[in-house]
């Protein structure tokens, strides 16, 4: 279709695939208003318009695109993973383990999760898969002293990094967040400046709760940035727009399958381009 | 932000107290704002549409009693439609599992990866154990995900219910087959099949769930769905629904936060009731759905 003026049924139409993509009615109809207000004198063909709507998108996620980085020192690098149940945390543990190991650093992970039926199989399974070693305890046992432990063993290996695994958890149960501060105050015991990151999963399936999942991971778990899952299937994950507009947390990286290689770099054209069909 | 339905209501109708009846014009502009609080509740766009088609309909010339405020009667016809579209008129019994038949019943459970589908198997099988009397076998069908069959494994010794002695290298179909015929030779009255996790857009692993239900001919496959779920839940409830016979839903993660629009959602596309809502971790935490509490809280109230 060639050129056509920007009238409210073309504009209607980018609010409501902004909505379905999970932005949210209060940030599309903001997303609506900026485009509405751009002159665009000769009219507007399709491509243009998504590349317009992308264009916005992109402004508001390329400053919170940062990658995690191993910096800690003295090592290790100490990254505690949280999140709602079935998130996809542990998953994400083992790529993140894979793609370190793969820059050369060693990796020690230790599995907090300590009340799921089989967590700790399910990360000694990934441990094994990419060759590093796992800390791990009794199902039932407490998690903090498992984290602790886990942090002595990696300064005596002698490892880059330490990745926490932790038990999903929603947001609104204050007994369990309160666990994840316990966690904390416990680690710092032995390094004050960790854990140097705290990442919060989110699935992309999720809606508008996402908002309030990190709001308050934030205040009780102090979450330093995002990682979102799920990004392989039809949910586009566009409460993030929300998210960064909201709260300026780093997002990390999303995850895009099941398999431990199935982690890619957050980049804000990509998202945006997915988000708007694009590319 | 407004946080209820009838606050935002309250500010649209302010300036219309003591009116007869509600004007076309008054229910557009309250149905604007019922809209916004259906979509910011996760209701998916498509069924938000028509619910609000519907909904004005019924609203234009409803008289506005006295004693209340037009917003008040808007919240009462908004919420209703909402009650009954998630099944709260339905016949009693709609809600039960269909499991007096020739045994084995099969119950087979499906959805996306971390709905809660291992965890809800597994509370199916203490009720139906505890509360029905039941002898059940649990299958897990999930050679994907690392250590998922050991986790239905624990779950089964936990609430001591059998599990089907797991067999390496297995594939999910001829697992299938094996807990249906270990159940009938064992004299199980119902076999509940755990699947794997997959994404509505894989069609070898849609495809794959199809090869289950056709060779188990299960009499109840329940779709799990997160209650934290967003738009996608159309796109979701839409794809299960044309692979497979759906004869249910349950809603996992009732005991978070969220206004929990993917009922509806649900219940819209799949035209199939809400059998049980996910409650909690625990084993026990299984409860009846309720469409009245369900409606107010995806209204805010
Ligand atoms: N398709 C897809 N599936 C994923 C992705 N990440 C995780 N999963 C799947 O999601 C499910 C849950 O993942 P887990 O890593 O166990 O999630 P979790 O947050 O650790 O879960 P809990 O410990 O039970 O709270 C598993 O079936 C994973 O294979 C992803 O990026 N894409
Ligand atoms: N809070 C809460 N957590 C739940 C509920 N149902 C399941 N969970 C948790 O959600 C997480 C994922 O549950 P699973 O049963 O493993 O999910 P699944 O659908 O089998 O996951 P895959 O097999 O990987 O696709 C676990 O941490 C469960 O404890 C619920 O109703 N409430
Ligand atoms: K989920
Ligand atoms: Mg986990
Ligand atoms: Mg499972």
């Amino acid at each position: 279709t060639g050129s056509m003026p920007l009238d409210d049924a073309r504009l209607d139409a980018i609010e409501e695939a902004l909505i379905a993509a999970d932005l949210g009615p209060a940030v599309a109809g903001r997303i609506r208003d900026r485009l509405a207000d751009v002159k665009f004198a000769k009219g507007i063909d399709e491509a243009g318009l998504r590349a317009a709507v992308a264009a916005e998108v992109t402004a508001v996620m390329a400053p919170v695109a940062k990658a995690l980085q191993v910096t800690a020192f003295p090592r290790p690098h100490v990254i505690l993973v949280v999140g709602v149940n079935g998130s996809g945390k542990t998953t994400t543990i083992a790529k993140l383990a894979r793609r370190f190991t793969e820059a050369d650093y060693t990796v020690m992970l230790a599995a907090g999760d300590t009340f799921r039926a089989a967590a700790i199989a399910q990360l000694k399974i990934w441990a094994e898969r990419i060759g590093v070693p796992v800390i791990s305890g009794e199902q039932g046992a407490d998690a903090a002293g498992l984290a602790f432990e886990a942090l002595k063993a990696a300064r005596a290996a002698g490892s880059d990094v330490l990745i926490i695994d932790t038990a999903g958890r929603l947001q609104n149960k204050a007994g369990l967040m309160d666990e994840l501060a316990k966690m904390r105050r416990v680690i710092q015991k032995l390094s004050p400046a960790a854990p140097h990151d705290t990442v919060l999963v989110l699935d992309a399936t999720t809606g508008q709760n996402a908002l309030n999942q990190i709001e308050v991971f934030r205040d009780i778990a102090k979450v330093t940035g995002l990682v979102m899952t799920k990004l392989d299937g039809s949910a586009r994950g566009g409460v993030l727009v929300a998210a960064a507009e909201r709260f300026r947390l780093p997002i990390h990286a999303i995850g895009v399958g099941e398999g431990m290689d199935d982690l890619r770099p957050f980049t804000a054209e990509e998202f945006a381009d997915a988000l708007t069909g694009t590319s | 932000m407004f946080d209820s339905l009838s606050d935002r209501l309250g500010s649209v109708f302010e300036k219309l107290r003591g009116r007869g009846a509600l004007t076309e014009l008054d229910v557009r502009a309250a149905m604007r704002e019922v809209r916004i609080a259906l979509l910011e509740a996760d209701v998916a766009l498509s069924v938000v549409k028509q619910f609000i088609d519907e909904v004005t309909e019924r609203a234009i010339g409803a008289e506005v009693v006295r004693s209340v405020t037009p917003g008040q009667q808007v919240v009462k016809i908004v919420n209703d439609a909402l009650v009954s579209l998630l099944g709260g008129d339905a016949p009693e019994g709609d809600n039960q599992l269909n499991i007096d038949v020739t045994p084995p019943a099969v119950i087979m459970m499906v959805g996306l990866q971390g709905s809660g589908k291992t965890t809800t198997t597994a509370k199916l099988a203490k009720f139906l154990t505890e509360k029905k009397a039941k002898k059940v076998l649990m299958a897990s069908l999930d050679v994907a995900r690392p250590a998922a069959q050991e986790q239905l494994r624990v779950l089964g010794e936990q609430t001591k219910v059998a599990t089907l002695p797991i067999i390496a290298g297995q594939q999910p179909v001829a697992i299938a087959e094996r807990a249906r015929q270990t159940a009938k030779l064992q004299g199980f009255d119902v076999v509940l099949l755990d699947t794997a996790g997959r994404l509505n857009v894989d069609t070898a692993l849609m495809a794959e769930m199809a090869a289950i239900a056709g060779a188990t001919k299960p009499d109840e496959i329940l779709l799990v769905v997160d209650a934290l779920t967003g738009q996608d839940a159309v796109n979701v409830a839409s794809a299960f629904k044309a692979e497979v016979p759906l004869t249910g839903v349950v809603l996992t993660r009732m005991d978070g936060d969220a206004r929990g629009g993917a009922a509806l959602s649900m219940r819209a596309v799949t035209e199939r009731p809400i059998k049980f809502a996910g409650t909690g971790e625990k084993l026990d935490a299984l409860e009846a759905f309720d469409a009245q509490r369900v409606a107010g809280r995806i209204l805010g109230m």
